[in-house]
Parts: C-alpha cells; sequence; structure tokens
C-alpha cells in the first residue's frame, strides 16, 4: 500500500474512537474552566498530555491545592500503564526513524496502542498508518476541548449541574474498567482501605500515594509466578 | 528551586504544571521502548505488580472523598457503581450525573 493510502486507512480505523473522544474532550473543556483553569490553559492540557484521564486527575488535585510534586506523581502513576504499551509496541516500529519513533510515542494512547498492535498482527505497522490514526486524533481531541471550554464558560453555577461529581464518577467507570485484570478485587480493596485509613490519619494527598503502593505491593505478593518466565 | 514542587500549583504558575504533565505523560509513553524492552522477559511479580497500577490508584482518588458525600451523592456513586458492570463508561456518566442533577434540583 502506498503512503498515502495507509494514512486514510489509519484515519478510518480511528473514526469509532474519534466520536467517542468528542464527547470526552468537550467534558474536559467544560470541566476544565469550572476548575479554575483559563481557556487557554484547558486547551494547553489536552495539547500537551494527550490522555483524558490524568488531565481530569490533574483538574481533580489542582482544584484541592495539592503540591506539585503529588499532582505530577498522580499524573506518572495513572499513565504508568503507557510503559507497557511502548514495550510492546516498539517491538514493531523498526521500520521507523529515530524522530518517527519518538514523536510517534507522544501520541501513544490507549486506543491507537491496541489499534497498532492488530495492525502489527495482521499487516506490518508503518509510519504513516500510525500517524494517519494519531494525528486526526489529536486534533479531534484538542479540538473538541476548545469547543467544550467555550460553553463551560457560559455555566455560571456549576455545582447544580454535578460538576463537581463528575471526576468522581468518571473515575468510578475508569476503575471498573479494569476489574478483569487478575487479583483486581484484591489489590483494589487494599489500596482502598490504606488510602481511607490515611486520609483520615495523615491527610491529601499522601493518601493517594501510599495507598496505591499498598495495593500494587499486595499484587505483585500474590501474584502468580507464570512457569515460564520465571527463569529470569 | 525545589519549593515549586513542595507548594500548591497556583493560577500564576499553573500553565508549567501543564506542561510537566505533558513531560511525565511522555516519559510514560517512551521509556517502555527505552527501557523495558531492553529486557526479554519481565518478572512475573513485576507484572502482575505494573496490571494493578491504574486501578489502585484510582480506588484512592474516588473512595476517602466519597465517604464525606451527602445522600445524594453517595446514592448516584452506588448507582454508578451498579451501572458500570453492565454499561459504557458513558453511560455510567449519564446516569450518576442525572441523579445528581435531579437530587440536587429537589434540595436535597
Amino acid at each position: 500500500m502506498k503512503n498515502e493510502s495507509q494514512f486514510f486507512a489509519g484515519t478510518k480505523d480511528s473514526l469509532p474512537i474519534m466520536f467517542a473522544v468528542t464527547f470526552f474532550a468537550m467534558l474536559f473543556g467544560a470541566t476544565g474552566v469550572n476548575n479554575g483553569l483559563t481557556f487557554s490553559e484547558t486547551v494547553l492540557s489536552s495539547a500537551s498530555v494527550f490522555a483524558g484521564a490524568s488531565q481530569f486527575v490533574f483538574l481533580d488535585l489542582y482544584g484541592q491545592q495539592a503540591p506539585v510534586w503529588s499532582v505530577l506523581l498522580a499524573v506518572f502513576a495513572i499513565n504508568f500503564r503507557h510503559v507497557l504499551y511502548s514495550a510492546s509496541l516498539g517491538r514493531y516500529m523498526d521500520g521507523l526513524s529515530f524522530s518517527q519513533k519518538y514523536s510517534a510515542f507522544f501520541f501513544l494512547c490507549d486506543p491507537l496502542f491496541g489499534a497498532g498492535e492488530i495492525r502489527a498482527q495482521n499487516h506490518s505497522l508503518k509510519p504513516s498508518y500510525y500517524f494517519g490514526y494519531a494525528i486526526p486524533l489529536y486534533f479531534v481531541w484538542i479540538g473538541f476541548t476548545t469547543l467544550g471550554a467555550s460553553f463551560g464558560k457560559l455555566i455560571t453555577n456549576p455545582e447544580a449541574f454535578g460538576f463537581d461529581m463528575l471526576l468522581s464518577i468518571y473515575f468510578l467507570s475508569l476503575l471498573m474498567g479494569f476489574r478483569s485484570r487478575p487479583n483486581w478485587l484484591a489489590s483494589v480493596l487494599a489500596s482502598g482501605i490504606a488510602s481511607v485509613l490515611v486520609f483520615k490519619l495523615i491527610g491529601a494527598p499522601w493518601h493517594i500515594m501510599i495507598g496505591s503502593m499498598v495495593g500494587v505491593m499486595l499484587a505483585a505478593m500474590i501474584g502468580k509466578p507464570d512457569e515460564d518466565k520465571t527463569s529470569v | 528551586m525545589f519549593d515549586f514542587f513542595l507548594l500548591p500549583a497556583t493560577p500564576v504558575n499553573v500553565w508549567i504544571v501543564i506542561l510537566l504533565t505533558g513531560v511525565v505523560t511522555y516519559i510514560t509513553r517512551s521509556a517502555g521502548h527505552v527501557v523495558l524492552a531492553r529486557f526479554k522477559n519481565l518478572h512475573p511479580r513485576a507484572e502482575a505488580a505494573l496490571e494493578a497500577v491504574p486501578g489502585a490508584v484510582l480506588v484512592t482518588i474516588v473512595l476517602p472523598p466519597a465517604l464525606t458525600n451527602g445522600p445524594v451523592e453517595i446514592i448516584a456513586m452506588l448507582a454508578a457503581l451498579a451501572a458500570s458492570f453492565r454499561l459504557s463508561p458513558i453511560a455510567v456518566l449519564a446516569i450518576g450525573m442525572f441523579i445528581v442533577v435531579v437530587g440536587r434540583a429537589f434540595g436535597f
């Protein structure tokens, strides 16, 4: 396939995702301007991060006036899954130049990882396909953030619209989205209990760091050693 | 210099914090290839720990503040929790927000 048709094949595959992210991008835009960010700061967040869940976490902690280090650590933790994405998808990127590869990683969001893996299995992963998927999606994300931020300022009473609860409910749905993972319930319960205790005894933002550490360590302890892999 | 990281983000410096969240995100997106890909096999315990990270972090953000909520908010969260077993995140959000907005409109 020519580069051009590869690019459009990528764009075509991203259409359903584009449709889905318009909603969340507008929501982020509206929530941003109602959580103390200016219009341009809200758009800057979408342009520089391009990872919805962590952008909402940033808004939440900024609203709570959490210290900068804890904001950055929370964003790092939420986005930590991407480490696995580039470790896996990077294996199919031998055909990419250095600058192509390291600009490709900038866009490596959840749907792009999924699409890239499938593409690499069935065809080979060409840079034109990858960027054909990524770049239009990126501009849809920024564009609809801009739209949401413009309309969000028209809302004078965000509490009546439940904007303060929006983040919690959204995070809850994300949390439940991971429930098929091994030992999910055990690690979530451990983290949940630990975070409540730390929240009461020490206070924010430590409940996020200490609480999540407890669940992650429990997962490491009860994780089943796989016979094939333990030899390393 | 270090004070910047210890203090809360303010409207004056928040744009730097936003750019830093972008940098931190980029690090997670490239580090896997730069670091992890050098190891042929990841230790299963390390893999189990990595798998648990998003759930473990999200519950710490959701749960402690939820316990200090009022009745409308708690009902909305419980309904969203129940809905999340069957429905997409967008539908879960719609149900939860509907309960919050209606409950508050009636003055709860």
